[in-house]
């Protein structure tokens, strides 16, 4: 990490050394969002007083002899579907607009508890609802490596915060993708943990079964040091798993000898651009010069991960976003029955994507089309399942491009919903199947940031932090920055 | 699968309990018909005494079932649109 941006691990020793200050950090911090998100739109809402304010209890606390958390003074930014009591969380939606929450999620209080600073909320596709950051109902954020193409999202502005250093980590969320595939399109680290890794409280959902809570960083030591503060089990989410929380960082000094890589090379035959499959290949050689060794594996049922995510997804969305109706909190459109106001509520306060998904989950949960479709599409993501606990037998983790191709340019796949559903061949999979799966930056191709992806066997999160640690001592592509003045590249 | 219309559109947005334009409706009958097209893929796999997974959760976390402290009423109010007495208020909910 070069000396002027310091990631997390590097700003959490020295305010613990006490070389600087959380204060002095957290004013380094918003100074750069002051001077950098105009053009990338990257923050929602930026936080500057409660950071502040925070940012000097983490140094009283150290001041008065208290032992300084592992985050200690590292500015983060938060997804805006993350709830902080008396913060506006809009989830990216005009039906939120205005919302301040009574409750903190659990990610973000134990990332405060850390000793972590929260410098805003982020941008976000509405709802979680697409892979652009072009669904938020309140701006669209720009790619900082070409201002002309999309960051990825959903977690997009999460991930613009941390490529252009406005802060160390950031929280995302990924039921399809959304951590990972923006990470990718960044030039940065996302890691979605287990299902079940992270507690769910205070986030607002989308699909249940399928949404989990992870950090974004420039490094795997400072994603690792971020995934280690958010783990483990929370009373408040019944699906929170009871299982060990290891301690990710030290973790990374194993290395990647004798780890083996499955590559399912047959999932991969088609519609990968040649520049992703170029980068992916280099990708696996310099996982090889770490001493870890590739094995085929295959994925039989991986092609219909799409369909099957699209069904199972929207089902619980339809579901899910029902609460959204105009009685408890967020917009109330007036009309004369209380049907007509549910009604012209949510149709001005959701946008086209949610509206068409709302519609799409609806009628695959309808009578006549249940069997068909989202019975049908439960039983296909028990088969991808099995499918990786196949692979998962041959090697411990799965390589594959995060995404089939590099950032898009913005307006380029809007008006083709089904084009933009395709962009998540290769994250849904592991949502489907429950299991943690690692972004890094894997290279460059014309100029554009590519993820490699890591998948890993339930609750190994160490595996694949260790195997990305490795490769990123191999390499230099998360060294690289985005060029501060970006207009597109033509 | 028959192809979604409009028709099949406007019963689903009842359901959903949406009202949509004219255009939305035009839109996301074409739109759904595309998906759903491309989603046709796994109709042709064979399913056959395959346990549907409704989730990926391989725990589930009761906490001891003992009274708590929670939300205090003024706060869960608080983002209401409208509310009267400790309560929500909504608009007429049978015709007059």
């Amino acid at each position: 990490m070069s000396e002027a941006r310091p990631g997390a691990a590097e700003i959490a020793r020295r305010v613990a050394a006490r070389e600087t200050s959380a204060e002095a950090v957290t004013r380094e911090h918003l100074d750069r969002i002051a001077e950098r998100d105009a053009g990338l739109e990257a923050f929602l809402t930026v936080t500057a007083d409660r950071a502040l304010a925070q940012a000097k209890r983490v140094d009283a606390a150290i001041a008065g002899g208290a032992a300084p958390g592992p985050l200690a003074g590292v500015p983060v930014a938060v997804k805006d579907l993350l709830d902080i009591e008396g913060v506006a969380t809009t989830c990216g939606s005009r039906i939120l607009e205005g919302y301040r929450p009574p409750f903190t999620a659990t990610a973000v209080a134990r990332l405060e508890a850390a000793g972590a600073i929260v410098v805003g909320k982020t941008n976000m596709d509405e709802f979680a609802m697409g892979s652009s950051t072009e669904n938020s109902a309140y701006k669209v954020t720009r790619n900082p490596w070409d201002r002309a193409r999309v960051p990825g999202g959903s977690s997009g502005g999460s991930a613009v915060a941390v490529s252009t250093g406005m802060a160390a980590l950031a929280l995302g969320t990924d039921t399809g993708g959304s951590i990972r595939q923006p990470a990718a399109l960044c030039g940065i680290v996302g890691l979605k943990p287990t299902y079940g890794r992270v507690s769910r409280y205070g986030v607002v959902a989308f699909a249940s079964s399928l949404d989990q809570v992870g950090p974004l960083g420039r490094t795997v030591e400072d994603v690792a040091l971020a995934a280690r503060a958010i783990c483990g089990i929370d009373t408040a989410d019944a699906t929170s798993a009871p299982v060990e929380v290891p301690d990710f960082r030290a973790a990374l000094a194993a290395g990647a000898a004798g780890l083996r890589v499955g590559v399912p090379w047959s999932f991969l035959e088609k519609g990968v651009d040649a520049g992703v499959m170029a980068a992916f290949r280099r990708a696996l050689s310099d996982l090889e010069a770490a001493g870890a060794r590739t094995v085929e594996v295959t994925l039989p049922h991986a092609p219909h991960a799409v369909a099957t995510y699209y069904i199972v997804a929207t089902a619980e969305a339809s579901s899910n976003l029902a609460r959204f109706d105009g009685v408890r909190y967020g917009l109330r459109v007036p009309a004369a029955d209380l049907q007509g106001m549910y009604g012209e509520t949510r149709d001005r306060g959701f946008g086209a994507e949610v509206k068409r998904r709302i519609i799409l989950g609806t009628f695959v949960l309808s009578a006549g089309y249940y069997d068909a479709y989202y019975l049908r599409a439960q039983q296909v993501r028990t088969l991808i399942r099995r499918d990786f606990e196949g692979a998962f037998r041959q090697c411990e983790v799965v390589a594959m491009p995060t995404t089939p191709t590099p950032a898009f340019r913005i307006g380029e796949k809007t008006a083709d919903p089904l084009q933009m559903y395709l962009e998540d061949i290769f994250t849904v999979p592991a949502n489907l199947a429950g299991i943690p799966g690692l972004s890094l930056p894997g290279g460059f191709v014309d100029g554009l940031p590519v993820g490699i992806q890591l998948l890993g066997r339930p609750f190994d999160e160490a595996t694949l932090l260790r195997i990305g640690h490795a490769y990123q001592q191999q390499t230099k592509h998360h060294l690289q920055e985005p060029p501060e003045n970006s207009d597109s590249l033509g | 699968m028959p192809p979604v219309t409009v028709e099949t559109v406007d019963h689903v947005a009842r359901l959903a309990r949406l009202s949509l334009t004219a255009e939305e409706r035009e839109a996301f009958a074409r739109q759904l018909d595309q998906v759903l097209a491309y989603a046709e893929s796994i109709q042709a796999l064979d399913t056959t005494g395959v346990e549907p997974m409704s989730h990926a959760a391989a725990h589930e976390t009761f906490r001891e079932d003992v009274p708590r402290p929670c939300l205090p009423r003024e706060a869960a109010l608080a983002a209401a649109p409208d509310a009267e007495d400790g309560l929500f208020r909504v608009p007429r909910v049978l015709g007059g």
